[in-house]
């Protein structure tokens, strides 16, 4: 079974850890996303577990076997790269059949055009066999790239980025394309991605990764509506999660660039017990209400038009806020506008450390 | 500030017509972005109105006079770059002032003029830096201010925020917004974001293969696309097209989708009966409009929820139609998981038909 642990690794470059300590956990069959900015870590971990890099100190486990000093081929693990690595003069089918004739592998024809077929009829380009790669579309070839992986029948797919150099429409359909992938072939699955409408839309589980760090593993839900701390809160979610410095007292938060005030009590106050003092406090656009009756007054900084919906740049004093309204909603900026904040749906952050409340409990 | 005309421009490299007679009126003070994909002509405009490129045919008007055999430094528009292309050793004063120096203006113009720029793009307290300490954001602030200090006829600007985090390119989106509302310049934006097109246009011109394919305020084009390119290419997630068939049973219209078991009572308007042709229809539907509920409804078709993508504020759901999917937007945790049987139907008003062949919308009579 293909379930993978990695415990206590650390790696460095040098002086600098590119990760640290980490321990990570993905379940046989599950779609694993690692999901963080720039230089978090996570082509690194990836690059550790196919054993194209060796820890400094830890262990890694594919199954129950310790694969720590296991070469690449022995892992039995298929990349798939952002860039694609196909063969350009050679046809589809030849490129998918490439990994099949090594002669380590002894397989007969017979076998290998079956898997062929059965991998180019998964990723749908079977009607492109019989073309040479250099002249596919980037889309079909990342297909290609990933029905090269399947052809190979390995117990884990790693990933790395695959989707970031395609444009919007085949990103969003090979989304749907991969995580149904994952079901069929019933294989574990860790993808790497900056992308964080990736990581969401596909994992079973998320580990977001920051400075070689894990922040927090969880489900997409538990990531966006229980973020573990500040840097989660706001790099999961789009727009950003409006994060607010505010200075609490007696159940009531004042907000210290906005000057306006509003109550952490009622049915905030489950996760404000006890909050006394400098706080950050989060809530997401569509967690604030617009209208007439609300309590707070902004002036609409900025309107935008998303199509299916609008997003206005609240702002009172020196604080601005993002908040998801109804496109037919005629909001022009500069117009008065008032606001409330859904107050179940709050979150509190410890200044210092950044960490949710919730933790501190 | 200045009206900027393309009348019938082209432009080949070597065999390759990139831009095919274009044609397009940019008013005084408005803000146009070209949007499109990689490969689709937008930047070639850019810099051919920026006079970076020569034309081959017609003409580029800018406030009523032909420039097209003007050189660049002649034609009085600023550009910004995605990368940002400052001065290293210079402070961000000396960046924004360079231009105006360069023109000979005196000290204390200078000094006037980049310190209200900077007021404007909200950099004064950075003045003194050099771009080496500065982030990605505050870097590209620089290149807009030097871009505005000389109060150019018009602004052009090349995907200027494509190379920043998202959370950046929120913040700078609104900004340029603001920004252009302030100094009312000229603006010709081009981009492959269309939510950056949406956010900030008063209109986008949609461009593929070097044709012009539509023009208008974002509603319009995000409403009523004039082709299957455009609707597919602006909004996220993108438009269901299937094909379809509209039938009249009973005295009612029909909607078959493909593969679907049923078929879908349809109130709205329809194209006229002389452009239903045989083969069919192509019916757009954005998943916003489609309706889901978890229990039967009149007027709602059964349907398998072959996957969802939790997004976070909502969720995106494929039903299962046949071997096609219908994407639908829901609240988010509203249909409980894959396999589950749910009810839909799609909004007569939110449906859009297009030709199969040609591609083109068949507006049916509003």
């Amino acid at each position: 079974m293909a379930h993978v642990r990695l415990q206590g690794i650390t790696k460095k470059f040098g002086s600098h850890a590119a990760v640290s300590d980490l321990d990570l956990e993905i379940a046989d069959g599950q779609f694993f996303v690692l999901l963080g900015p720039t230089g978090a870590g996570k082509t690194t971990t990836l690059r550790l577990i196919a054993g194209l890099e060796r820890p400094d100190s830890g262990t890694i486990y594919i199954g129950r076997q310790n694969v720590t000093g296991w070469t690449p081929a022995q892992r039995d693990i298929a990349l798939v790269l952002q860039q694609f690595s196909l063969y350009p003069r050679y046809t589809v089918r030849e490129n998918l059949a490439f990994p099949l004739k090594s002669p380590a592998r002894r397989l007969a024809r017979s076998t290998i055009d079956e898997r062929v077929a059965r991998a180019a009829a998964i990723v749908r380009v079977e009607h492109l066999l019989d073309r040479k790669t250099d002249r596919l579309s980037g889309g079909e070839m990342q297909r290609v790239s990933i029905g090269r992986a399947i052809v190979r029948q390995p117990r884990i797919f790693l990933m790395d980025e695959p989707l970031s150099n395609l444009d919007a429409k085949l990103r969003e359909a090979l989304r749907a394309e991969l995580k149904d992938l994952k079901t069929k072939l019933g294989a574990t699955f860790l993808f790497v991605t900056h992308d964080q409408i990736e990581a969401m839309s596909m994992g079973d589980r998320i580990a977001v990764l920051n400075a070689g760090r894990i922040t927090q593993v969880g489900t997409p839900y538990e990531m966006y509506n229980e973020p573990n701390d500040v840097f989660v809160a706001a790099f999961v979610g789009t727009p950003t999660m409006n994060l607010l410095p505010a200075e609490v007292k007696d159940g009531t938060a004042l907000a210290t660039a906005g000057g306006f005030e509003f109550s952490l009590d009622g049915a905030a106050r489950e996760r404000f017990a006890n909050a006394e003092g400098p706080l950050t406090i989060g809530v997401r656009a569509e967690d604030i209400r617009i209208g007439p009756r609300e309590a707070i007054e902004a002036v609409a900084h900025g309107v935008e038009n998303h199509g299916v919906e609008k997003i206005v740049t609240l702002r009172i004093n020196d604080c601005l806020l993002r908040a998801t309204i109804p496109a037919a909603d005629p909001i022009a900026i500069e117009d008065r506008i008032r606001f409330s904040f859904v107050p179940e749906r709050l979150h509190g952050f410890d200044v210092k450390t950044g960490l949710n409340l919730r933790r501190r409990q | 500030m200045a009206n900027i005309h393309l009348q019938d421009v082209e432009k080949y490299f070597a065999d390759n017509y990139v831009v095919r007679k274009l044609n397009l009126q940019i008013h005084d003070s408005e803000f146009v972005v070209l949007l499109g994909p990689s490969g689709c002509g937008k930047t070639t405009t850019l810099r051919a109105i920026a006079g970076l490129e020569e034309i081959d045919r017609g003409d580029i008007v800018i406030g009523g006079k032909a420039v097209q055999n003007l050189r660049a430094a002649d034609r009085d528009i600023a550009f910004v770059f995605q990368f940002f292309a400052l001065y290293p050793h210079l402070s961000a004063y000396d960046n924004i002032a360079f231009p105006l120096r360069a023109s000979g203006q005196s000290r204390s113009v200078i000094d006037t003029r980049v310190r209200e720029v900077a007021r404007a793009i909200g950099i004064e307290p950075l003045l003194h830096r050099k771009p080496s300490a500065l982030s990605g954001g505050d870097m590209q602030r620089v290149a807009i201010g030097r871009a505005l200090v000389r109060r150019p006829k018009a602004v052009l600007m090349d995907e200027p925020i494509g190379a920043l985090d998202a959370k950046m390119r929120e913040t700078m989106r609104t900004e340029l917004k603001r920004l252009h509302l302030e100094n009312s310049s000229t603006t010709i934006y081009v981009t492959h974001d269309q939510v950056e097109a949406m956010s900030l246009a008063d209109r986008i011109a949609v461009m593929d293969e070097g044709v012009l394919q539509q023009v208008g305020t974002p509603m319009d084009v995000y409403r009523h696309p004039k082709n299957l390119f455009v609707a597919q290419f602006i909004g996220s997630p993108v438009m269901n097209v299937l094909p379809g068939r509209l039938l009249a049973e009973g005295g009612r219209m029909k909607l078959f989708l493909v593969d679907a078991a049923e078929a879908l009572d349809f109130a709205g308007p329809v194209p006229p009966q002389s452009i239903r042709t045989e083969e069919g229809l192509m019916i757009g539907v954005r998943p916003e409009a489609v309706q889901v509920a978890r229990t039967e409804q009149a007027g709602y078709i059964p349907i398998e929820a072959h996957l969802i993508e939790p997004l976070g504020a909502y969720d995106i759901v494929d039903l299962k139609l046949g071997s096609q999917f219908l994407r639908a937007r829901t609240a988010s945790g509203f249909v409980a998981g894959p396999g589950q049987t749910v009810w839909a139907r799609i909004d007569e008003s939110q449906t859009h038909f297009f030709c199969p062949q040609s591609g083109i919308a068949l507006e049916a009579p509003r």
